[in-house]
């Protein structure tokens, strides 16, 4: 099985080490990984933000790039449900593609089959489902099955944890009176639950609640689940 | 002039943030939608084929208005037939052109209102008060923001932003007749009220109200109420004047068992509400003997027009996506300008106005599409917000704009592997002397316009080493 990963420009600048991370649960599981270097953007802030013919052409690119995979994976449940949902009505040629990308937890427990990643992670952590993987992808509790069979992991419940985290993409910016009102509700429930990490799926909430966290003082630090399935934090 | 009740006098962010500085206003917006959005989840969950009915609604209102125009000749001829009297209204003004002659031609100068969204749409209080008419709203929550001159910021909770001390010195201050020793009780101030409304139950000429649906075949109007009041307008006065958006109807009585379902566990999360009227034109020697309906389009014909907005037209006014938005639970109804606020606002208000009159209203979402989840009538309201967007973004093309050249410069760089490979190592090269001297990879302060990102938090700066380059590092031996 071709397995094409698409790391999001987001992971591929600012956080790497996510995407070292989903290259080597899956080659600890014995599938070969290939990193197409065309990639770049999804286009979901283009598409988003009502700029729907800037968005086109980085479907286009990303339909392209990923036409020979058999699956294409990435560390993100907002950039696959912009794909996976977004996409198709965007561009109608992308369907067939679009319908192959899998947020990782699909790929590992739908595709793969895989519960038990053979990891390890000795602390404290609580999980924030991220919306788009919550209500478009209905990733539903993959990322949690995923992460209870890690051993010597403490997850505890996030109160609230279906709430959104205010972040929202350009919302952060354009509304940022309330989305940081909605980060501060997020951070306090987080602070509530004692956990060494805060986990999610999509490092673009995760800026936002760590860089609330960070700027509370509060000792919880943001962590993409991708890593603790590697077995380390970053 | 008064204000247009569909557009603010701010725009949204601004509005917000107005609201966000009144700590009581939040905590009794999160304690009342916590409290009913919790309601209602018991309430739907309890219902095995709920997703079916869901599926069910939608496909009815769908239906109604693929074929509106058919739909609405055969309720004026039904409504005709059975002695009510037909009036069209092209929007907001004609409606309460209509409404004030009706009144007048009654010689009364004094109405009771059944709580109605309708007629707070059109702003018909105030075109009554203009023409000398007194308009007394008889719904408690509507009765408590009329009596604070205020305007409702809630579909079907107005009040919903006040919390019953707040409530106790409002009618002690301007409720006729209020004991001066009112407490907070909740029943007391119900008691306080019925009081005050019942004399003018029994003197009131002219009732104007709404309706939650209109059924084609039969040219019967329903309304859907919890504290009896509606029924007493709907029943005593000789005359009987409801406004009703042109949406608002079902082809036959029996769609309405669908609707039924649906409407009271979405928004009040009650398995049936307690006062479900129906009426068909004239009854001889039974209730209003003048009965008049006045029909409004007030821009839903133009609603109807556009492919993707239009399903905004499938909503029953239940309020649940309200409640359970992260964005009103904080803001409150208020900060939306408009009579409808919430998610359902945020794409009925601007598609009614047109774009231009609200164009901030699509952009207060995170898109985060937990009122998706829970609208009876399956409105994706994350899809009709982008699509909102879009053409807030394309209206203003021949405009310049720094966020356009920001989105343009976005996609080229990343229209090309190389250049966006480039560009990536820029970013981390142009940030590393910064990172070296900071001894970290986050920082508390960007400038204009990411300053609005550090206002509130932390901002990461690129790692050492992109994706790609360690790819090419590790895996190529490049």
């Amino acid at each position: 099985m071709r397995i094409g990963l698409f790391i999001t420009c987001v992971n591929d600048l600012l956080y790497p080490g996510t995407g070292r991370a989903v290259v080597r649960v899956l080659e600890r599981l014995g599938h070969r990984v290939e990193f197409p270097v065309e990639q770049t953007c999804c286009g979901q802030m283009q598409a988003n933000s009502g700029y729907r013919a800037e968005a086109v052409p980085l479907a286009r690119r990303f339909a392209e790039t990923f036409a020979g995979y058999d699956a294409v994976v990435a560390p993100s449940g907002s950039c696959v449900a912009m794909v996976r949902d977004g996409y198709p009505r965007l561009l109608p040629e992308t369907a067939e593609v679009a319908a192959r990308t899998y947020e990782l937890s699909e790929l590992l427990v739908d595709v793969l089959g895989v519960v038990d990643v053979g990891a390890r992670f000795p602390h404290r952590v609580t999980y924030h489902p991220t919306c788009h993987g919550l209500r478009m992808l209905r990733l539903g509790d993959r990322p949690m099955r995923l992460l209870r069979a890690v051993r010597d992991l403490e997850l505890v419940e996030l109160p609230d944890a279906e709430e959104c985290c205010g972040f929202g993409g350009t919302f952060a910016v354009k509304n940022s009176d309330v989305s940081g009102a909605m980060l501060a509700d997020k951070c306090a429930a987080i602070r509530a639950t004692d956990a060494e990490y805060v986990l999610a799926a999509d490092n673009s909430c995760l800026t936002h609640i760590g860089g609330g966290l960070s700027r509370s003082g509060a000792p919880t630090r943001p962590l993409h689940y991708a890593e603790i399935l590697a077995g380390g934090g970053r | 002039m008064t204000r247009n009740p569909l557009v603010g006098e701010l725009p949204f962010p601004e509005a917000a943030r107005r609201e966000l500085s009144r700590e009581q206003l939040r905590r009794n917006l999160r304690s009342a939608t916590h409290t009913i959005r919790d309601k209602r989840a018991r309430m739907v969950a309890e219902v095995p084929d709920w997703e079916e009915l869901r599926v069910a609604g939608s496909a009815i209102k769908a239906d109604v208005l693929a074929r509106l125009p058919e739909l609405l000749t055969r309720f004026e001829a039904a409504a005709t037939a059975a002695g009510a009297r037909v009036h069209w209204a092209r929007d907001a003004a004609e409606a309460c052109a209509i409404v004030t002659r009706l009144v007048r031609e009654t010689g009364t100068d004094e109405v009771v209102k059944v709580k109605s969204m309708a007629t707070q749409e059109i702003g018909l209080n105030e075109a009554l008060e203009a023409a000398g008419i007194t308009a007394l709203e008889t719904d408690l929550a509507e009765l408590i923001v009329q009596l604070a001159d205020d305007t409702p910021s809630h579909i079907l909770v107005p009040a919903i932003h006040y919390n019953r001390s707040e409530i106790r010195d409002i009618f002690r201050e301007r409720m006729a007749g209020t004991d001066p020793d009112l407490t907070d009780d909740p029943r007391a101030l119900a008691e306080a009220a019925r009081r005050y409304l019942r004399e003018r139950f029994l003197s009131a000429k002219v009732a104007v109200s709404g309706a939650n649906f209109a059924v084609a075949d039969t040219g019967t109007l329903v309304v859907l109420e919890s504290e009896g009041n509606g029924r007493m307008c709907l029943t005593l006065p000789e005359t009987l004047i409801s406004v009703v958006g042109i949406e608002k109807l079902v082809p036959t009585f029996a769609d309405l068992e669908v609707f039924l379902q649906l409407l009271p566990r979405s928004s009040t999360g009650e398995r049936m509400n307690p006062y479900t009227s129906m009426w068909t034109g004239v009854t001889s020697g039974d209730g209003p003997q003048d009965v008049h309906i006045v029909l409004v389009d007030n821009g839903r014909t133009a609603t109807l027009a556009d492919e993707v907005g239009r399903q905004a037209l499938h909503c029953i006014r239940c309020s649940a996506c309200l409640n359970v938005c992260p964005v009103y639970e904080r803001v409150g109804g208020h900060a939306y300008g408009s009579v409808y606020p919430g998610p359902i606002g945020a794409v009925l208000t601007p598609q009614l106005t047109g774009v231009a009159a609200n164009r901030s209203l699509p952009f207060a979402s995170t898109l985060c599409g937990a009122c998706f989840d829970v609208c009876p009538v399956r409105i994706d309201i994350p899809q009709v917000l982008v699509h909102l967007r879009q053409q807030a973004v394309d209206e203003r093309r021949g405009h310049p704009s720094a966020e356009r050249t920001a989105m343009r410069a976005a996609t080229w760089i990343m229209s090309a592997g190389r250049r966006y490979t480039r560009v990536l190592r820029i970013a981390r090269r142009a940030t590393r002397p910064l990172a070296a001297l900071l001894r970290r990879r986050t920082v508390r302060r960007l400038p204009w316009p990411l300053s609005a990102w550090t206002a509130e938090r932390d901002a990461p700066l690129p790692a050492g080493e992109s994706f790609r380059d360690w790819w090419a590092r590790s895996r190529e031996g490049s």
